[in-house]
């Protein structure tokens, strides 16, 4: 093994790795966001319609999940624009994708969460004589994020993980950052040395963050 | 045979800090119907699954047929473990029905039957499929022997268990709480099926809550609370009984 | 759109090598991720830390950095490996972490008391292992797995990104000689989505079938 490792390239261009991972947090953040109201709304569509709508909303949902994430990133930067809809930049059109990409897995979270709802609680709420719009808003929803909790920590930090295609289109994310260092330098060994803790550590601390929350609100059946 | 078939003598057992038996002695013969009774935490599940060692006993003997069966040499002060090997030995000569049946999901009531049968007693398919099908129709599940689990009633799963048990032709039947998790309407079969088997002879040990079927089959009862056997007698006896415990227990169930 | 139909046979070739990449992956992942998933289960403990370890770690990292990790970075220690091998060990690393997760949780599932009324009849830890654990567990192994077979077949598109020309890189090439973009994306989508909907279509069906194990 003739490689001398040499760290001090990675820390001149530490930045890039940093506010990458910044980035990446937010992307994550920003896609869950949307991808929570869209998985939100359709849940509630699918849950109250009939069966033309329900395969529509289906039809979304299984079309995204057994897609690659790698094919609906070309898809939405390079094909969409090819035929004159949009021009967006790298990372709006990232964000699109991946809100689109959660949103699908969410509807699925969201429709058995509210369907965990326990009936008693409804009604109770039909007992006090609240509309069904009200029980949505107070009881329903609100019951479903506590159980839905564990679940979402879990898609969030696996967008985490996701944010990293972005690098094939040039999004400055964590994994960007790391390419770039790399062929610029040719410091392979030393850049993996440093993302993978910084990946590791991000997501574990996440984890744990989440979990705190969870204690404090999530409903364990 | 001279000696008693299940000889149980100062019997200890911890779980961490809690000590759960505490100097239990008792002696079982062949053909006795025992019965056990107390209250929850008394340690009467402790001892049953102590004698076909589920759960491994810490001190005192355990005998069966006058053999110690928890370890492999009479003398208390430096006796080994038997080890799971040796043990499958002992247990294919015990029985045990559970409160919770712990039917194998994945096989049918003659099936369920027919595994102990094959792979311990080493039966033929043919021999063991015939003597599968005669003990669930002796405990009334002709219909059902080619059913799972999943699609039979608690009652109906529970009568599987015995089967299963009591197909190994076992020295003594253990049942832990048989009808504890029963609907009240699928107890009455369960209770019906135990009846017959004390008509047969079985020797058994029943843990239970259910005082009437206790005192109608016994030839003993035996009342436990905290983790010691505080009485041991004929039903009647035990009904007379001027303990104060019993009684208080015996109040409590009434209610 | 007459263009993308003329590069089929072209797409094809590319997903004959995703089919492959695939394949060799699950066959290779599974067989050494139940035997490690059997370890974490019932192994001694040096073992299943070691494998727990193992297991959080790949988890917790992109599969983009493992593949460019074992492609770019192994070279540099003096590891050279084509593309397509590259490929295949990275995504085998990868699924061989949701095997043992997969394995370890089809094991657990396996309800103590049935354990219990095998040991009671008298049957032998390897007897109690053959007919009441294996049976229960490979059936609860099942579904999850095919999920995990989807995934990558999913996974397996980012190997085009190291060179392997698979069907996303196909896709890609024709595109580049094309310009057509969107009918050639719309035609892998659907591919793919044919492969991933019958798997995840059977995977849900099998559970369905299986459901009366859970109790």
């Amino acid at each position: 093994m003739d490689y001398h490792f040499n760290f001090s390239y990675i820390w001149r261009h530490f930045d890039r790795l940093f506010y990458g991972l910044v980035l990446s947090l937010e992307l994550a953040l920003v896609s869950i966001a949307i991808g929570m109201i869209i998985g939100l709304l359709l849940a509630l569509v699918y849950v109250e319609s009939g069966k033309s709508i329900r395969f529509f909303v289906a039809s979304y949902v299984e079309l995204i999940r057994n897609s690659p994430l790698l094919l609906l990133v070309y898809l939405i930067f390079y094909g969409i624009p090819s035929i004159g809809w949009f021009q967006y930049s790298a990372t709006t059109s990232f964000i699109v994708t991946l809100s689109i990409y959660s949103g699908a897995y969410l509807v699925e979270v969201f429709r058995s969460g509210l369907a965990a709802v326990p009936e008693g609680l409804i009604d109770a709420g039909k007992a006090i004589g609240m509309k069904p719009w009200q029980r949505l808003i107070s009881i329903r929803i609100p019951t479903m994020f506590r159980i839905v909790l564990p679940a979402l920590s879990n898609t969030y930090i696996s967008l985490f993980k996701d944010t990293s295609i972005a690098s094939v289109i040039a999004v400055p994310e964590l994994m960007y950052g790391a390419q770039w260092i790399n062929f610029n330098t040719f410091r392979i060994i030393e850049v993996y040395a440093v993302i993978t803790p910084m990946y590791l550590v991000t997501g574990y601390v996440i984890l744990l963050s989440l979990r705190q929350v969870e204690k404090k609100f999530a409903i364990n059946k | 045979m001279s000696h008693p078939l299940i000889q149980i003598k100062n019997l200890y057992k911890s779980f961490g800090d809690t000590e759960v038996l505490k100097d239990v002695s008792i002696d079982i013969n062949r053909g006795e119907v025992v019965s056990i009774i107390g209250p929850s935490g008394s340690g009467k599940t402790t001892l049953l699954r102590c004698i076909n060692v589920l759960t491994k006993y810490d001190k005192g003997s355990i005998k069966i047929d006058n053999v110690e069966i928890g370890y492999a040499s009479d003398d208390e002060k430096n006796r080994k473990e038997r080890s799971e090997y040796q043990l499958s030995e002992f247990r294919s000569e015990l029985g045990m029905v559970f409160q919770l049946f712990y039917l194998f999901p994945h096989l049918t009531a003659l099936e369920n039957v027919m595994l102990g049968l094959r792979k311990v007693r080493k039966l033929s398919k043919v021999k063991a499929a015939d003597q599968a099908k005669y003990w669930l129709q002796r405990v009334g599940l002709t219909e059902k022997i080619n059913s799972l689990p999943s699609e039979m009633s608690g009652g109906q799963q529970q009568r599987v268990g015995i089967a299963r048990a009591v197909a190994m032709d076992p020295k003594v039947l253990l049942l832990d709480e048989i009808t504890s998790a029963l609907d009240p309407e699928l107890v009455g079969e369960v209770l019906e099926v135990v009846q017959k088997l004390v008509e047969d002879g079985m020797t058994m040990i029943i843990v239970t809550h259910e005082m009437s079927f206790a005192s109608d089959v016994s030839n003993r009862i035996v009342f436990m609370d905290e983790g010691k056997i505080e009485i041991d007698g004929t039903p009647s006896e035990i009904f007379d009984s001027k303990n104060e415990r019993l009684n208080t227990f015996l109040a409590r169930i009434k209610k | 759109m007459e263009a993308a139909l003329s590069s089929l046979p072209y797409l094809m070739d590319g997903l004959l090598v995703t089919l492959q990449v695939t394949l060799l992956v699950v066959v290779f992942a599974t067989i050494i991720g139940v035997i490690l998933g059997v370890g974490i289960s019932y192994g001694p403990l040096w073992l299943r830390i070691l494998v727990r370890i193992f297991s959080d770690f790949i988890r917790g990292i992109p599969v983009l950095v493992l593949i460019f990790f074992v492609y770019y970075g192994l070279p540099a220690i003096g590891i050279n490996m084509e593309t397509f091998t590259a490929a295949v060990v990275a995504l085998s690393i990868f699924k061989i972490s949701h095997v043992i997760e997969n394995t370890r949780g089809a094991i657990q599932s396996v309800h103590h008391g049935q354990m219990e009324a095998g040991k009671a009849i008298g049957l032998k830890f390897h007897e109690r292992l053959i007919y009441i654990i294996f049976p229960i567990a490979l059936r609860r192994f099942l579904p999850p797995w095919i999920n995990s077979v989807a995934d990558t077949a999913k996974g397996s598109a980012l190997v085009s990104l190291i060179g392997v020309v698979d069907l996303m890189l196909a896709m890609q090439k024709v595109i580049g000689r094309t310009y057509e973009a969107m009918p050639v994306y719309i035609v892998g989508l659907i591919i793919y989505f044919i492969i991933n909907y019958c798997l995840s279509l059977s995977s849900r069906k099998l559970e369905a079938k299986y459901a009366f194990i859970k109790e």
